[in-house]
């Protein structure tokens, strides 16, 4: 059994969450670039090279690459042969607590979601996931999560019928009923199957892969390529003016579901999708 | 083709002279309000109050800044999604609001209202922050304090960049822009 302060994980989420707020993970800027070099249509050019300037700035200046710096998402995948030393729940906090305040991060969280939405001050709490794997280390994700892309995200129980075609109507659905709202290009990540409630975490975990790498499993890697083939031909374009990159990329996860059930949900990244790792 | 410069504050007359499509680059005074802040100015209105801030020939960007580092005016300042302000806008439009920045798709009372006073909603680029907060050049709480980032802020800008997505007419980038392109691709 391997011993871990929970001192540590604190100041590992506090870095994480200054981090990523203000340095664009290289797969994404990448991904970016790439688009930016495929788009024909001058207005989306221009947003394309604004945005990348404007990522170039942050870097720069350590300032936050948006203003939305987001509820703080951080998944924890926590070996079995681990034990911490104090409260995970409250490292975590105390490291939401201090990144969102020492790194100068909006702090967009409310108390409760009715009545008088009075904020925490501090950013928390973080939203925690946490996940059992073999061995004895930690993993610690923080991904930022704004609330325009995150608000045009949708769920739907989908009958078994409906099948493949079912599901990449409803994707192509979400994702033209957002049109320029959650701040296109877009990340669009798809949950299929298991539960309700989880069909949307392995959405929100499709978030965090690596900008388009695809889903290992051909069948599912090459709906991601229809998809953000057919997305990009919607010709929603960049902040929505107009244009070829309505999407940097569609990540497709995948779960065992029942036999009367589709559930699919898809969740929607904005550009500036952050997310940073490390390893305790 | 070349921005538009504008100086606040913005009278109906020259605000029905922008066009949808046109880049303009705003100096002088805005205001900042996001969905909180306007949730208070409307309530004010319905009860017959003054406002904290005369809106007439203002502009309204919709964004929560993050907080200023030592020695800036600010911190990152992009656009938050507009149609959150859809319930509260056409009320502040009727009072002389002949400007709001902000992202994504406006509702029809919104664009009815904009076209009846002289109005204009003008698009900054979303989740491009950290690049829009070099132009504004100082900020300062001017109402709701205990809001924190949602506060009303009167910020003085130079040549922030924006482009008009609904103008006075009702003509709307946000549908036109995308049939051109698509026209190109049939």
């Amino acid at each position: 059994m391997r011993e871990i302060d929970s001192k540590q994980i604190t100041d590992v989420v506090a870095r994480l969450c200054v981090d990523a707020n203000r340095h664009l993970a290289p797969d994404v800027r990448e991904c970016i670039e790439g688009c930016r070099a495929c788009e024909p249509w001058p207005i989306a050019q221009n947003i394309l090279d604004r945005i990348i300037e404007n990522y170039n700035i942050a870097d720069e200046t350590e300032m936050a690459i948006c203003q939305d710096t987001g509820l703080a998402c951080v998944f924890l995948e926590i070996g079995q042969d681990v034990h911490v030393n104090g409260s995970i729940e409250d490292a975590v906090n105390e490291g939401v607590r201090r990144g969102y305040t020492d790194g100068f991060l909006r702090k967009s969280c409310v108390e409760e979601p009715l009545g008088a939405r009075k904020n925490t001050l501090d950013n928390t709490p973080g939203m925690i996931y946490y996940d059992l794997v073999p061995g004895d280390q930690i993993k610690i994700t923080v991904a930022p999560k704004g609330f325009g892309s995150e608000n045009m995200s949708q769920i739907k129980m989908l009958k078994v019928s409906e099948g493949a075609e079912g599901v990449k109507n409803f994707v192509l659905k979400a994702v033209e009923e957002a049109g320029p709202n959650p701040c296109p290009p877009i990340i669009v990540g798809v949950g299929i199957g298991g539960t309700f409630d989880k069909a949307a975490l392995i959405a929100k975990k499709a978030l965090l892969r690596h900008t388009g790498e695809h889903n290992p499993v051909p069948y599912y890697a090459d709906m991601e390529k229809e998809l953000l083939e057919k997305i990009n031909a919607l010709g929603i374009g960049p902040q929505g003016f107009g244009g070829k990159t309505t999407a940097l990329a569609v990540h497709i996860e995948t779960m065992p579901t029942h036999i009367a059930g589709l559930p699919v949900a898809v969740n929607i990244n904005c550009h500036v999708a952050r997310h940073k790792t490390e390893v305790l | 083709m070349e921005p538009i410069r504008i100086t606040t504050p913005l009278t109906p007359e020259v605000a029905r002279t922008l066009k949808s499509g046109d880049s303009v680059l705003i100096s002088g005074v805005i205001y900042t309000g996001r969905d909180a802040a306007h949730k208070r100015l409307c309530q004010l209105l319905e009860e017959g109050k003054p406002l904290p801030i005369d809106v007439k020939n203002q502009i309204i960007y919709f964004v929560g800044p993050s907080p200023a580092k030592p020695g800036m005016a600010i911190g990152s300042a992009g656009p938050t999604t507009a149609y959150r302000m859809d319930a509260y806008s056409p009320a502040l439009i009727e009072q002389g609001l002949t400007g709001m920045i902000g992202k994504g798709k406006r509702g029809p009372a919104v664009i009815d209202a904009m076209k009846k006073c002289g109005c204009v909603y003008f698009g900054a680029i979303g989740g491009a922050g950290a690049l829009l907060s070099k132009c504004i050049k100082k900020a300062e709480v001017v109402a709701y304090e205990d809001l924190q980032s949602e506060a009303i802020r009167r910020l003085e800008v130079e040549d922030l960049p924006v482009t008009v997505i609904i103008d006075a007419e009702g003509r709307n980038l946000y549908e036109w822009g995308r049939a051109d392109y698509l026209k190109t691709q049939e």
